[in-house]
C-alpha cells in the first residue's frame, strides 16, 4: 500500500524539520553569549540533511534524515566593549557568530516545510480513509 | 464468474495503484525540498498505465542460473510497470536541489483529485454491479 508509505516520508520530514526548528531557536537563544562550558563564544549549528530510501528495491523514493549537526565555522563577531569583563587587552569582546536574519529566514523555510508536509499528510489521511470505504 | 467480476474492477484497481505509487513519489520530493543534491523525480502516468496494461499478457523469463541476467527494466521489474524518471529543474539552485515547491504541492493536488474520482468511478462500478446482483429488489 503506497498511500500509507507517504506517512513515514512525511513522518521523516516532520522530524527533520523539526530538529532544524529546534537548532535555529537554539541559534537565536544563544546569539548573545558571549562566553559557555568551553570558555569560548557560542557557535551557530546547522542540520545536515540526506535523503533516505524508503525500501531497498526503491532507491529513488527516499524520505529524509538529519544525519549530522555541524558548527558555523565562520569567525566570531568583534565588539568593542572595554567595560565588558570578557573583553581582551584591546577591549573587544567576542561575540557568537549566529546571524539573527538568516536564522529567521531559516525559521520561515522550515516552518513552511513543516506545513507542507503536514497538510500532504491531511490529505494522504483523507484519501486513505475513503479507500477503506469503497464499496459502502 | 468471479473472474469476470475481478475484470470488471482491473482497470480501475491499477490506476488507484498507480495514483498511490505517484503520491509516494511527490511525497518524497516534497518531503526533500530542503536535501542538498536531491533530485525531483516523477512518471509518465499514461505511460505507466499504458505498460501495466501491455504488460499483462507476458511472460517473464525464467533466471535458472545464478548468473542469468536479469533483462531489461520492462513491466513488471519497475513498481507497477511505473519507469522513474528526473524531472527538469525550473529554477535550477546552487545545491544541487531540483525539487520546485509549487510544482510539486500542484502535482500532489492534482494527484489526489485523481485518486478521488477514480475511487468514485471504482464506487459507481461497484454500486452497478450490486443492483445488478439484487435485480432491482
Amino acid at each position: 500500500m503506497s498511500l500509507s508509505n507517504v506517512f513515514g516520508i512525511a513522518g521523516s520530514a516532520l522530524t527533520a524539520q523539526s530538529q532544524r526548528l529546534n537548532l535555529v531557536a537554539s541559534n537565536i537563544a544563544n546569539a548573545e553569549s558571549a562566553t559557555s562550558s568551553t570558555g569560548e563564544p557560542y557557535r551557530g549549528r546547522h542540520v545536515v540533511f540526506t535523503a533516505i530510501p524508503v525500501s531497498a528495491s526503491q532507491p529513488q523514493v527516499a524520505g529524509v534524515r538529519v544525519t549530522s549537526v555541524v558548527e558555523d565555522k565562520t569567525p566570531f563577531k568583534l565588539k568593542f566593549d572595554p567595560a565588558n569583563p570578557l573583553a581582551d587587552e584591546r577591549g573587544y569582546v567576542k561575540l557568537p557568530n549566529v546571524n539573527p536574519v538568516e536564522e529567521m529566514a531559516d525559521m520561515i523555510s522550515a516552518a513552511r516545510s513543516y506545513q507542507t508536509n503536514v497538510e500532504m499528510m491531511n490529505t494522504a489521511k483523507s484519501l486513505l480513509q475513503k479507500t477503506l470505504q469503497l464499496g459502502q | 464468474m468471479l473472474d469476470k467480476i475481478a475484470k470488471h474492477f482491473d482497470f480501475q484497481q491499477r490506476a488507484l495503484d498507480l495514483r498511490a505509487y505517484r503520491a509516494e513519489v511527490i511525497a518524497s520530493n516534497i518531503a526533500n525540498a530542503d536535501t542538498p543534491y536531491y533530485k525531483a523525480m516523477d512518471f509518465d502516468f499514461g505511460a505507466a498505465m499504458k505498460s501495466a496494461e501491455d504488460g499483462q499478457g507476458k511472460l517473464a523469463l525464467a533466471a535458472t542460473a545464478a548468473r542469468h541476467l536479469a533483462g531489461s527494466a520492462g513491466a513488471g521489474s519497475t513498481t507497477n510497470g511505473a519507469d522513474l524518471q528526473y524531472r527538469g529543474a525550473v529554477q535550477p539552485s546552487l545545491d544541487g536541489n531540483t525539487v520546485d515547491m509549487d510544482v510539486e504541492r500542484g502535482a500532489f493536488a492534482d494527484n489526489a483529485m485523481k485518486y478521488q474520482s477514480t475511487l468514485t468511478f471504482l464506487n459507481r462500478r461497484i454500486s452497478s454491479l450490486n443492483d445488478a446482483i439484487k435485480g432491482g429488489q
